[in-house]
């Protein structure tokens, strides 16, 4: 019985980059694609190329990858959600997940960190949410962990007595996928992180760590730091080398 | 967000837009309305009737052993001067869709010169179909623009090869392209093909997007022999030396069609805009 991982397409892409680290360390293999009329489309090479031989294997806008050892799958986004498309998006994720059966899922988030109230400035920037039969299963061991559950906001801000509603701003599919995963009985857990655009690579680590204490993916000696294997696409981040002639 | 001469931004991700509880909200007229954009942006085949009428009725599914997609002025204008500038093509069909920048939702043939995809079919051997496509195809209309054009092509023993161009600027190498031979080609391939290349692989970090990413990936998914040419060059528009850049690919497609020998500067020069300054203040 399999979990499973996917990031949403969120704030500084934080998701996106954990799962990179997870499939490139764990040497996952590619078991399929998510083929889908909701994203954009992209294509190229193998992003965790390790050697010549693996480095021409096409890679396209979403990949499901697999380690049957740790009856691990997980799905790989690469590419935004067509604006208007993101409740059929939602959708074709949730019925996925219903006919795979996964024993549990687990979606790596991102929210803006300008958006947080003054509670939230203070402590950890890392948040969880559940779904009830997750909750059932796993809400204790979180608590025991310390982990901060992610707190609901006023519908009215100042207004002390109004409703409460949950927000992820900047969070793209992820509150949606949420409310839709309560609905549906699906056992789901968001992991998210608070952060702001930019070099999101620490924001990267800093998720993937704090998701390690939980699940155990690599296994480390205490006080020590996961070590993640960073893959070869995560070269030229932010563009090409500079022209010589320029100083 | 606030900066340090006190006026407010607004800030944006790169990621993800905002408003996307939007669809949750929406009423009966949101939903019509929703849907007749939909609709507006629909991506339509138009077949010619001689084709058509070749084609058992139902679908109409083309044979097709080798389809060859040129996406861009440059990869268009190669076609155009090497391999369509003999009299052995007939006009088949175009692709007729509405978008912000692409108004081609006639179903009569566009006009030469008019942005557009076209498709042409070789007269001696009708299995080999060619796309010239030279309009802006929005990013909502990229998959179905893939989806239905193999749709209409019976898809076994399928090749598909693709010529796109790019802009150099959006190459990513960590050495710095200053003095570098500009333009150059770079290749992507599917799974299954097994052939090799006609120039350098295109190197991670960089990707692919629009119609060719549209194209490869259901290739990929669909285990279609695709290989696509991208070539990356600094001159915006059509141009001779940036065409000329395509020729590795004529040894694959001189084996598919018989060619005619290089074309003369000036029939090259046809295809290339010349771009002259209207009015100059210092002339």
């Amino acid at each position: 019985v399999f979990y499973r991982e996917n990031p949403a397409v969120s704030v500084g892409n934080v998701g996106q980059l954990a799962v990179d680290l997870i499939v490139s360390t764990l040497n996952m293999c590619r078991v399929g694609y998510l083929h889908t009329d909701c994203l954009i489309p992209m294509a190229g090479n193998n992003p965790y190329a390790t050697s010549a031989e693996n480095a021409n294997d096409l890679s396209t806008s979403a990949e499901v990858y697999s380690s049957p050892d740790l009856k691990l799958a997980v799905l790989q986004i690469r590419s935004p959600i067509i604006q208007k498309k993101s409740k059929k998006f939602r959708k074709l994720l949730v019925s996925w997940m219903k006919t795979s059966g996964f024993s549990r899922t687990v979606v790596l988030s991102s929210s803006h960190a300008y958006q947080r109230d003054d509670q939230q400035l203070l402590g950890t920037p890392l948040r969880y949410l559940l779904t009830p039969s997750m909750q059932k299963e796993t809400g204790d061991h979180l608590k025991e962990m310390d982990w901060k559950e992610m707190e609901t906001v006023s519908a009215f801000p100042g207004v002390s007595d109004s409703e409460q509603r949950l927000c992820i701003p900047g969070g793209g599919v992820t509150k949606g996928l949420f409310t839709a995963s309560c609905a549906e009985d699906i056992p789901l857990a968001i992991v998210l992180i608070f952060c702001s655009e930019g070099d999101n690579i620490p924001d990267a680590f800093t998720l993937l760590n704090h998701l390690n204490t939980w699940l155990h993916l690599v296994e480390t000696p205490i006080q020590t730091q996961p070590k993640w294997r960073i893959p070869a696409s995560w070269r030229l981040l932010f563009g090409s080398g500079l022209p010589p002639a320029l100083f | 967000m606030a900066t340090f001469f006190g006026e407010v931004l607004s800030v944006y991700s790169r990621a993800v837009e905002e408003d996307d509880d939007e669809l949750d909200d929406e009423n009966e007229e949101d939903e019509q309305i929703r849907r007749e954009i939909e609709e507006k942006r629909e991506v339509y085949i138009e077949w010619y009737p001689d084709v058509t009428q070749s084609v058992s009725s139902g679908n109409c599914t083309l044979q097709c052993s080798d389809l060859i997609i040129a996406v861009g002025p440059n990869a268009s204008g190669f076609l155009s001067a090497y391999v369509l500038n003999t009299e052995s093509w007939d006009a088949v069909g175009h692709v007729s869709l509405w978008n912000e920048k692409s108004r081609c939702t006639s179903r009569q043939p566009p006009l030469p010169g008019e942005p557009a995809c076209r498709f042409y079919r070789h007269r001696d051997n009708p299995s080999v179909l060619m796309c010239q496509s030279t309009c802006y195809v929005a990013e909502d209309q990229l998959f179905q623009w893939a989806d239905k054009v193999f749709g209409s092509l019976l898809n076994r023993g399928l090749n598909v090869m693709v010529l796109s161009d790019s802009p150099v600027a959006e190459y990513k190498t960590p050495d710095n392209l200053y003095g570098s031979a500009v333009p150059f080609l770079r290749s992507l391939k599917s799974s299954a093909f097994k052939d090799q290349a006609l120039c350098p692989a295109l190197e991670q970090p960089n990707i692919l997007t629009g119609l060719p990413a549209a194209v490869l990936s259901h290739c990929q998914v669909h285990r279609i022999p695709a290989v696509l040419y991208q070539c990356y060059t600094d001159v915006i528009g059509p141009d001779t030396v940036t065409m000329e850049t395509y020729k590795p690919a004529l040894t694959s497609l001189s084996k598919l069609v018989k060619l005619e020998p290089c074309p003369s500067a000036d029939a090259l020069r046809r295809f290339a805009k010349v771009s002259e300054a209207q009015s100059n203040l210092y002339t």
